[in-house]
């Protein structure tokens, strides 16, 4: 699976991606260490979902490489596509479960469609994937029935089902209670260690976040801010980094959207 | 200077509109050329023709059977002037097999199955569904629209043919047993005048062209709707409306084709 | 499935093979008037048209060759004016005459153009002078009871 002299199970190099005239990413080049769970964060519209899009090989680049094991994804055609996506496993931000089917029907899809195995065989695999996020007496219920967090974790369940090398988690701490937050991560984490994934996750939460990482990478005006651990990151002198790290309403990101002086409108006296 | 930019502007659109139509020919190509594949997985498309026909089956029966009342008395309101009222029968077959059956099914199965069909992908698309097959490696082309439209390809002539046949019995219904006509001419006209291929058969041929069109407009409007309520609201109105037009458009063309004087 | 740079031009190719079947559609059925010779129009007076419509055929010996272009009514010689666009590639002697005709026996009419003698052929803008209307079904139908009132034994041939 990982070979010696390839630290990084996804690099991107020289990256340039962006909308028309609107640069997202530019001359962008990080690489994912290969078991650990690395981070993703910036402010909104930096660029982070856009990256895990570029590495699922939704988007194309314009200019650069995305490297999935040492294959360029930029340049596959369908059939490659699909043969490296069968080793990505990919959890969206609000599941993005079948609604038309139960629980159990949800993770069993990639198992029936990508393999022959028995039916007896994927019951007893759908089973310990949804054990394994604690959902297992769920499995009959449709994703209607059930709570947000609980369809994430569903979703979580489905995107292990094949055994991925790398699983993508685009947000999975939005919107969750304090309980919910705390198992997510703990999932998370656990996950990554015991399967011996790679795990790249885009988030807000520096707290969650920072507690479960190994790797960060800050993306900031559509290049690489920063790259560390969590430890690295929180001493930064940079006041970028600084003002991120430590949730400052106020610094180089600033508060005011650009307006005009607050003397020229709030200034009624006659000129 | 104004005039140049509302030049641009225009070419941008018509651009933008022959895009459009170029992306959904290549979609329809790609939809055809799956229908093999979707046809060994008969499992999807059988349950496909049970939502998309048997869910639609009320509402064509009884649409059928009252559009044959109206023929039947409408008929007869006029044949009788000319001494004709034995034809009725042959008159109420005749316009159901060749215009009212396909022409009228289709639009109804637009209304209700196109509708449900474009709101259904519109919600998928909303939903993130559709890319979350594509990062399973999964075609969503293949394994969510093509059984779909191989189903409604299926249905919609299935459901043309009940039309017909209860909308003839409807205007038996009114035709004999309210009004009078005699019940042996009523059949023995109908069976003389109607013929099998050229007009049953050309019927049977709109009805298909017709599911052809119908599914896949459905299908296009929900695939490439916006992603928000507003869109998928918009993209099953005009699911309708595009494909109500084009089945009129097209039984037009047929029509003289088939038809010609 | 992904966006293409080409759509724009199946876009163009899928408008004009709609066109195209649009086109055969309306031909096939006869709704499409379309030329590709050039024609001259003549005119023409006559006493009754009958049934004839713009856009009937001119027929000589059977053969189709030219349209009728334009019927109007000739407020002072109160007769019905026809303008024919004959193909450029057949032409008539000045003297030919014009009838109107009926297609089987209840069809439609049309106009039958017969070859004179002369030695010069017509030109565009010229007037047919020797025209026979149409034949009107109760016209002779009244003539040929008249006719019978009239004469009960014998059996007279009423006038054409």
């Amino acid at each position: 699976m990982s070979t010696p002299n390839r630290p990084f199970l996804v690099e991107l190099d020289r990256l340039t991606f962006g909308y028309g005239e609107r640069v997202i990413l530019r001359d962008v080049s990080f690489g994912v260490p290969r078991g650990k769970v690395t981070a993703l964060m910036g402010v909104s519209g930096g660029g982070k979902t856009t990256v895990l899009r570029l590495i699922g090989g939704q988007i194309r680049a314009q200019q650069g490489q995305v490297r999935f094991d040492g294959q360029d994804v930029t340049t596959m055609d369908q059939r490659a596509l699909y043969a490296a996506r069968r080793r990505m496993g990919m959890l969206f931000q609000f599941g993005a479960l079948f609604t038309d089917i139960s629980v159990f029907d949800n993770v069993a899809f990639p198992l029936r469609e990508h393999t022959d195995l028995p039916e007896d065989m994927v019951r007893d695999i759908v089973l310990m994937k949804l054990d394994a996020v604690g959902l297992r007496g769920a499995r009959d219920l449709k994703p209607s029935e059930i709570s947000g967090g609980m369809s994430r974790r569903v979703a979580l369940a489905r995107a292990i089902a094949l055994d991925p090398d790398l699983i993508m988690y685009d947000e999975p701490f939005a919107g969750l209670d304090p309980i919910s937050l705390g198992t997510a991560a703990r999932l998370i984490r656990r996950l990554n260690d015991s399967l011996g994934i790679t795990s790249v996750i885009v988030s807000h939460d520096i707290t969650e976040t920072f507690e479960i990482a190994d790797h960060v990478v800050v993306l900031a005006n559509g290049a690489v801010a920063a790259q560390g651990t969590p430890a690295e990151l929180r001493a930064s002198t940079d006041p970028l980094i600084h003002q991120f790290v430590h949730a400052l309403s106020d610094g180089p990101v600033p508060f005011h959207y650009p307006a005009p002086s607050v003397a020229q409108d709030f200034d009624r006296r006659p000129s | 200077m104004k005039a140049l930019n509302w030049l641009a502007a225009l070419g941008a659109s018509t651009r933008e509109v022959l895009a459009d139509w170029g992306y959904g020919a290549r979609l329809f190509v790609k939809l055809l050329s799956m229908t093999g594949a979707a046809l060994r997985r008969f499992g999807l498309v059988r349950d496909q023709v049970h939502f998309l026909g048997n869910y639609s089956l009320a509402i064509i029966t009884v649409s059928g059977l009252f559009v044959g009342f109206v023929l039947g008395l409408q008929g007869y309101y006029t044949l009788q002037r000319y001494g004709s009222a034995e034809a009725l029968g042959l008159l109420v077959a005749l316009s159901l097999v060749r215009e009212l059956g396909p022409v009228v099914a289709a639009l109804l199965f637009a209304g209700r199955a196109g509708a449900s069909l474009t709101a259904e992908i519109g919600l998928m698309r909303a939903g993130e569904q559709l890319t979350a097959l594509e990062m399973m490696a999964v075609d969503p082309v293949q394994r969510i629209l093509a059984p779909r439209f191989v189903g409604g390809v299926i249905a919609l002539p299935l459901l043309t043919a009940v039309f017909s046949a209860v909308g003839i019995l409807g205007g038996y219904a009114v035709g004999v047993l309210l009004i009078g006509v005699d019940a042996g001419s009523f059949w023995s006209q109908m069976q003389s005048g109607v013929d099998v291929w050229k007009d049953v058969g050309n019927g049977m041929i709109k009805s298909v062209v017709f599911g052809i069109a119908v599914t896949f407009i459905a299908l296009l409007q929900g695939y490439v709707a916006q992603p928000t309520p507003e869109g998928v609201a918009s993209a099953t109105t005009r699911s309708v409306v595009v494909s109500s037009l084009s089945v009129l458009g097209l039984d037009f063309i047929l029509t003289t084709m088939m038809f010609s004087i | 499935m992904q966006r293409s740079k080409n759509d724009v031009w199946v876009g163009l190719f899928v408008l004009l093979g709609a066109l195209a079947v649009l086109f055969l559609a309306l031909k096939s059925a006869n709704l499409l008037q379309m030329s590709f010779s050039k024609d001259y129009e003549v005119t023409a007076k006559f006493d009754n048209i009958g049934g004839l419509k713009t856009g009937a055929a001119v027929k000589s010996a059977g053969v189709v060759v030219g349209r009728v272009k334009r019927i109007a009514f000739d407020g002072e010689s109160f007769q019905a004016q026809v303008t024919l666009a004959l193909q450029a590639e057949h032409e008539f002697p000045k003297d030919s005459s014009l009838s109107i005709l009926t297609s089987g026996l209840l069809g439609e009419q049309y106009v039958g153009i017969m070859a004179g003698a002369d030695e010069k052929n017509l030109a565009a803008g010229d007037r047919i002078g020797s025209t026979q209307s149409a034949v009107v079904l109760e016209n002779l139908i009244s003539q040929f009871l008249y006719s019978k009132a009239a004469d009960p034994g014998k059996t007279e041939s009423s006038k054409p």
